[in-house]
């Protein structure tokens, strides 16, 4: 071995390349061989490996960590944006197994038929489903909000179709794994007075430090619960708008945005984050996570609660239509592995919430769970899943308890039927 | 072996091989192009083909739907908003263009004709090429901190009593989506411009300065347009480049200015593939007919 390094390295390099890739193609093949022979599960589940993508919220590479451990095999996750995530959904529906979308984004991937459903008899925690995303209402008593609500996509009527059930039916199209409630973030040391409505978005004080996000589908929410809350547009549905409506919501950001209010629109999260902890901005659609890693930064950030209630998305993971096999009961198993705590409570102490609360109880201590899901006060410091204090002793989450929070959802990211027209009035606004 | 013997031999074999050879001719120059031809053919050709072809295609929210309508373009060209994207673009290309133009000019001059030994040329010349180390979004990414609200520049400015509220325009505004262009694309002019400086014999220079013509009347009569071939490679790469952005304007105009490419960036990402097929087509044709009106004014081929 010596000799031949001394002797030619570079030979050697490309021998040990030549062995490398063929142990990978070997194991490519192997892997590939073994849907197609009826095998005994549990000896061979260890070479299955599962294809998941989604957006970065939820691709934690924790939870691939956690499924090998637990499960045995490997869950391989890339992180794409929200944009990405629907084009590689539809247009590249082998290079993954599992899909983890938004369900605004279900209702139009599933109709291009490259997910298949779920059988709700094999998922364990089924009834234990935020019922959000089974009947729609929170509590029995809450009213169903505007947008594509979960629960109004999240069946179909059977094995092959692709048609969105009215109740829900054996045939599940999503597990949810997250959702939230999203509202304005604030800079309260900067905006010099309370703010309490979506108004306050495009209130001339804040001229030139406000932003608001420029994902159509999305921004238009935020821009709609702006214009209802200034009077200017009565909707219908927020979630469903009519042209004229679409129209109206247009001019009034178009106006704003001539009139200077706009520092700047942004994408990603990371934009997001920059402009508030920058102070180019000190207003801003803003979601969750971003709120936390301002102030991760010790800038002072609030995710301000607003009198008419939050936008609110939620996302879930999707079985692609050429699992079958060993690879199916595998992707089965790391649903049921999802949905049984572990998982949960993670995504629970990043300030998201978790599709079954009963088990991600399980996971989380007294405190956690009274900080995060309560909106009691914290008696220690609350820290990240990955053991950064989010949290000092004594804070309350911006907003409050679950039910205060999902129990005040006004609508929820939505795809219109108008949606091509949309598009194009959301594209005149940014080129304005 | 006798002497005499010898050449007619050696002609009859040099007339058969040449027979061969003639022959081989004929197929040598299609096998010698061929690879070009398949390169070409498989990843330019194709893909422009299938582009225009999908641009009469019709859309929904998820499918692409093969059809012929003309509705892509009527929507396109029928918008105020695509006019004043294309003027918006066209703005950006011309300022940029004007702007890295002099300064990539007065580089490759300074190199050229300024800088005495090749070993100092090619030094300084690398110099110049240091920033392309690292990639274009992080040299673009670097303004925003340094331009900021409350950026390097502005805290600058205000210590020294230079202006006493943050100048707001240096971020996120055309000044910051031009700034940022020059900065990226000024070596693609200096490139061919120094190439074409360094190919100018320098007797031509002896010679006007020995008839008697200044510094100026050089630069003018003779260095000018003998660059000029520089010059228009320079100027092709600068707009093309600029023509097709799409992230130097979203990330330098913080999302509030448009771009062809953002446009059809935004198209693509929202599916609406055969809408931005159409837009692609229409910004071709555009940056075509850009570029021949160039090959135009300069014949590159004729002075290379």
């Amino acid at each position: 071995m010596t000799k031949s390094i001394a002797g030619s390295t570079s030979a050697l390099s490309r021998r040990q390349m030549l062995k490398g890739t063929a142990a990978a193609a070997g194991a490519a093949i192997g892997s590939g061989a073994i849907t197609g022979f009826p095998t005994i599960w549990a000896q061979n589940i260890k070479n299955v490996t599962l294809r998941q993508f989604g957006t970065g919220v939820s691709n934690l590479n924790a939870l691939a960590e956690k499924v090998k451990e637990d499960l045995g095999f490997t869950l391989q996750m890339t992180s794409l944006d929200s944009d990405a995530v629907t084009q590689r959904a539809v247009t590249q529906p082998k290079s993954y197994d599992i899909a983890d979308i938004e369900y605004w984004i279900c209702k139009k991937i599933f109709p291009a038929s490259v997910l298949q459903p779920m059988d709700v008899t094999k998922i364990k925690y089924f009834d234990k489903i935020v019922p959000i995303f089974v009947s729609g209402k929170l509590t029995p008593e809450s009213t169903i909000a505007q947008g594509t609500a979960p629960h109004s996509v999240s069946f179909v009527e059977g094995k092959d179709s692709k048609t969105f059930a009215k109740q829900p039916t054996q045939w599940m199209t999503l597990i949810p794994t997250i959702y939230n409630a999203d509202t304005l973030g604030i800079r309260p040391d900067l905006v010099g007075r309370p703010i309490t409505s979506w108004k306050d978005l495009i209130d001339p004080a804040f001229k030139g430090k406000a932003s608001i996000l420029n994902i159509p589908s999305i921004g238009i929410m935020d821009a709609a619960m702006v214009c209802e809350a200034m009077g200017e547009v009565k909707y219908g549905d927020k979630g469903n708008m009519t042209k004229e409506e679409i129209d109206k919501t247009i001019k009034v950001l178009t106006d704003a945005k001539k009139a200077g209010q706009f520092r700047a629109f942004w994408k990603t999260f990371d934009e997001s984050v920059n402009l508030m902890a920058s102070g180019e901005v000190v207003i801003q659609s803003m979601w969750s996570p971003a709120v936390a890693a301002v102030r991760a930064k010790g800038i002072a950030c609030k995710y301000q609660p607003l009198k008419e209630g939050y936008r609110a998305w939620g996302g879930g993971l999707g079985l692609a239509k050429h699992l079958s096999g060993l690879e199916l009961d595998a992707a089965y198993e790391y649903i049921n592995w999802y949905l049984s705590g572990w998982a949960g409570a993670y995504l629970n102490r990043q300030g998201y919430y978790s599709a079954v609360l009963d088990t991600a109880k399980q996971h989380m201590s007294e405190d956690e769970w009274g900080f995060w899901m309560e909106g009691k006060p914290a008696q220690k410091d609350i820290l990240s899943p990955e053991g950064k204090v989010m949290e000092k002793a004594g804070a309350v989450r911006d907003g409050g308890s679950f039910q205060e929070r999902m129990g005040r959802v006004a609508c929820w990211n939505a795809v219109m039927d108008e949606d091509r027209y949309m598009v194009r009035k959301w594209n005149e606004f940014i080129a304005a | 072996m006798s002497a005499t013997a010898l050449p007619p031999t050696g002609t009859t074999a040099r007339a058969a091989r040449g027979g061969v050879r003639r022959r081989r001719l004929r197929i040598a120059p299609y096998l010698q192009a061929a690879p070009l031809v398949l390169t070409l053919l498989v990843f330019l050709v194709v893909p422009i083909v299938t582009i225009a072809v999908v641009s009469f295609w019709d859309y929904d929210a998820v499918r692409v739907i093969p059809d012929f309508v003309l509705t892509n373009y009527e929507e396109l060209l029928g918008s105020a908003v695509t006019w004043k994207t294309y003027l918006n673009t066209l703005r950006y290309a011309a300022l940029a263009w004007a702007i890295t133009l002099p300064v990539g000019f007065a580089v490759a001059y300074f190199l050229a004709f300024h800088v005495r030994t090749v070993t100092w040329q090619m030094v300084l010349f690398l110099v110049c090429t240091v920033p392309f180390w690292t990639s274009n979004i992080i040299r673009m990414i670097s303004w925003i901190p340094f331009l900021g609200r409350n950026g390097l520049l502005n805290r600058a400015l205000i210590d020294l009593g230079v202006v006493d509220h943050p100048l707001e325009f240096l971020l996120f505004s055309d000044f910051s989506v031009v700034l940022a262009f020059v900065h990226l694309y000024t070596l693609f002019m200096v490139v061919p411009i120094f190439n074409a400086m360094m190919r100018i014999d320098r007797a031509l220079i002896e010679a006007a300065r020995d008839a008697g013509a200044n510094g100026q009347q050089i630069l003018w009569n003779v260095i000018l347009p003998l660059t000029k071939p520089g010059i228009a490679i320079g100027s092709i790469f600068v707009v093309t480049l600029v023509m097709g952005d799409f992230i130097t304007v979203r990330l330098m105009s913080g999302g509030q200015s448009a771009s062809v490419g953002l446009m059809i960036a935004n198209e693509i990402s929202l599916l609406h593939y055969p809408a931005a097929a159409a837009n692609a087509v229409v910004l071709l044709v555009l940056v075509m007919m850009m570029v021949v009106a160039m090959l135009r004014i300069v014949d590159i081929r004729k002075e290379l």
